[in-house]
């Protein structure tokens, strides 16, 4: 079995952690950009899979934690879009790969280097947090507490409001309001139905599957062979 | 061609509750969601309502969603085509 190596990357004074598969040297490298909240958690599975397989054909693959997320010691109460963007901006300095993946929240911030781009699920920073809002419209009132949407996003303004166990300032959910996935790169789009897929980051559990990993890394296999840096 | 309204709903049903194709596509009107269903809990309906939106191209107002909506396959397909329809 191939096993992992584990980098970092300096961002904000911390050291963040960065998940690696295969040769550092390799012709390609490709650095994952993961999906942000529960949703990096319900595919992380998954995407080291891909990377596993990756590796089996001499792809380097990277998957950072941004500032907040996994292992990351970051306060994610001081973070906004923009934060995760600039982060990822430094791990591409200190870790040189040659090919960006992004999936959901990670197509955020994607635009941050003029190389190729493959997006998996793009999805709106307003449907991510709408949906997290809800969740806790539906917590809230199975304990009884009576709160609506434009209630808990005021609440904000005073601290911070606590999203799916993340606390998220006002800032952040300004920002992930108004977020959406750039066009100001080039990039390429796949569809699930081109992996095989199914979207394992709506699920209420974190699951994985290996048809959709094994499809999902012949395909980067391919992409990344056909456009080169 | 387009997805009807009843086909996006069975999809959202098969990608948010993990459910097999063959156990949506087994599903008629009369089929029981909501309390009947275990993958449905309160915490899906909020995925549930956002893939709505995103795929249907509606707003739904969180005033308008209770249990009756979820009740069966039928109740949650004629909410959505209320929406669509506008």
């Amino acid at each position: 079995m191939t096993l992992p190596t584990y980098l970092t990357y300096d961002f904000g004074g911390q050291s963040e952690f960065c998940l690696c598969f295969g040769e550092r040297h390799a012709a390609r490298t490709i650095i994952i950009i993961p999906p942000v909240f529960d949703e990096m958690n319900r595919t992380r599975r998954m995407l080291v899979e891909v990377m596993r397989a990756l590796a089996g054909r001499g792809v380097c693959s990277l998957l950072p934690d941004l500032p907040g997320f996994n292992e990351s010691l970051a306060d994610i109460s001081k973070q906004t879009v923009s934060t995760w963007r600039r982060a990822l901006e430094e791990a591409l300095v200190q870790l040189n790969p040659t090919h960006i993946v992004s999936l959901r929240g990670g197509t955020l911030i994607d635009d941050v280097a003029d190389m190729p781009i493959l997006r998996l699920a793009p999805v709106k920073g307003a449907s991510l947090l709408k949906t997290m809002l809800r969740s806790r419209l539906v917590a809230d009132k199975e304990a009884g507490i009576n709160s609506t949407i434009d209630s808990l996003m005021a609440s904000a303004k005073f601290g911070f409001l606590e999203l799916s166990g993340y606390n998220l300032s006002n800032e952040m959910l300004l920002s992930l309001q108004d977020a959406a996935p750039s066009t100001s790169y080039q990039f390429q789009e796949i569809a699930l139905a081109d992996i095989d897929g199914t979207p394992l980051w709506l699920r209420a559990e974190p699951q994985d599957d290996a048809r959709m990993s094994a499809a999902f890394a012949d395909k980067l296999d391919v992409w990344s062979s056909t456009c080169a840096k | 061609m387009p997805l009807t309204t009843q086909e996006t709903i069975r999809a959202i049903l098969t990608d948010v509750l993990g459910l097999s194709v063959d156990q949506v596509a087994a599903m008629d009107d009369h089929t029981e969601l909501f309390g009947a269903l275990p993958e449905l809990d309160s915490m899906a309906v909020a995925g549930l309502l956002t893939e709505m939106e995103d795929r249907l191209g509606i707003i739904i107002d969180d005033d308008d969603v209770d249990g009756d909506m979820f009740a069966t396959l039928g109740s949650l397909v004629a909410f959505a085509h209320t929406k669509v329809s506008g």
